[in-house]
């Protein structure tokens, strides 16, 4: 189940640099550590982060296994038409959250 | 929505907790006082506090119906949580009808299996830590008041006999380094105060949220003494001790720590 925190404003001026922060709730588990039985946890992490501006894409990372546990994304964008910011995470075993925020650019 | 609730919540209590972690001839230091700018931020922006996340899977649990009884803690305590105000404040402490005390995780495990009629949530669980979490959440920025019973003085000796107790193979007791040597270093990292002040905490070489419990337990290990098991009273006791040591402090939950 997806639990999110997004810090953004909810208006701009028009041409205005924004910054966007998003946390996630996932174990970014390895798969180099083994479990308490001796074998290997199986490798469990955030493959993929992307933001779309009213569906342009605006912002992409690969997440890498050395990431730390609820990974904090945060970057920035230049405000140019009111609308929505997609944030989307997915990666290993299915995992897939899509989150929207509202902006207004005035 | 409910995020920038709690968002503008947060805002609005951390000045509070600030004047009160400062204030007066106290000279008592929380562990906040201890970290670095960028820590500090992390903790009191409710947006960027892991721990927050774990304050909202409590929410979620909070509105949850359990147990034979089928009822939420909503049902009975109300939705918001704002019943739960100043509670994490007076835990330890001793429940109606019992004569031993129990912590804010045993509370709420009482609560469970009594007016639930629900399992007891292991130790250190997701669920548990969560729901602790968000009721703690409801004290932030206020002063720790543990409650005068006299029923608990006894225990209340007994933790601090065990603050005092040198073990383990290094032969340290608590007070040996977080009473004589705080404020000094140990391998790079101020020693601090070991005031409880937010509990539970997200401590970053954890990478997730832990009980005051877990942190004991690590002091344990770290003296290479051998650690008591989950369910003691010995750590109800210890817990109990650090709260009365840090009567008045303000309360930071969920904190965050290195």
């Amino acid at each position: 189940m997806a639990n999110v925190l997004i810090n953004a404003p909810k208006t701009a001026k028009r041409g205005e640099v924004i910054e966007i922060k998003a946390l996630i709730l996932h174990p970014m588990e390895t798969g180099f550590r083994p479990g308490t039985n001796g074998s290997i946890i199986a490798r469990n992490i955030i493959e993929r982060f992307t933001a779309t501006w009213n569906g342009d894409e605006i912002f992409r990372i690969d997440l890498s296994p050395a990431i730390a546990a609820n990974p904090f994304v945060s970057f920035f964008a230049v405000a140019t038409d009111s609308g929505t910011v997609g944030l989307r995470w997915s990666g290993d075993e299915g995992f897939q959250v899509e989150e929207s925020i509202a902006i207004t650019v005035e | 929505m409910m995020r920038l609730r709690i968002g503008l919540c947060l805002a609005s209590v951390f000045a509070a907790s600030l004047a009160l972690a400062q204030g007066g001839t106290d000279k008592r230091r929380s562990g906040y006082q201890d970290m670095g700018p960028s820590l500090q931020r992390m903790q009191d922006d409710g947006t960027s506090n892991p721990g927050m996340l774990f304050v909202q899977l409590g929410a979620e649990a909070w509105a949850g119906p359990a147990g034979a009884a089928n009822k939420a803690c909503a049902d009975c305590h109300g939705a918001s949580g704002a019943t739960m105000k100043g509670v994490a404040l007076r835990y330890p402490a001793i429940p109606e009808g019992a004569d031993t005390p129990v912590d804010l995780e045993g509370r709420i495990n009482l609560c469970r299996t009594t007016n639930q009629q629900a399992a007891p949530l292991p130790a250190e669980s997701r669920e548990l830590l969560a729901l602790a979490a968000f009721v703690a959440h409801q004290s932030r920025g206020q002063p720790i008041a543990p409650p005068d019973d006299p029923r608990l003085a006894p225990f209340l000796d007994r933790g601090a006999a065990i603050w005092a107790l040198r073990q383990g193979q290094l032969n340290l007791s608590c007070a040996t380094c977080h009473d004589d040597n705080a404020g000094k270093k140990l391998a790079g990292v101020t020693i601090p105060e070991a005031h409880p002040t937010g509990y539970p905490v997200y401590r970053l070489e954890w990478q997730t949220l832990g009980s005051l419990k877990r942190r004991l337990r690590n002091c344990l290990v770290g003296i290479r003494a051998e650690s008591y098991a989950y369910d003691s009273m010995e750590y109800v006791m210890l817990e109990l001790f650090l709260m009365e040591r840090a009567r008045g402090m303000a309360f930071e939950a969920p904190a965050v720590r290195p």
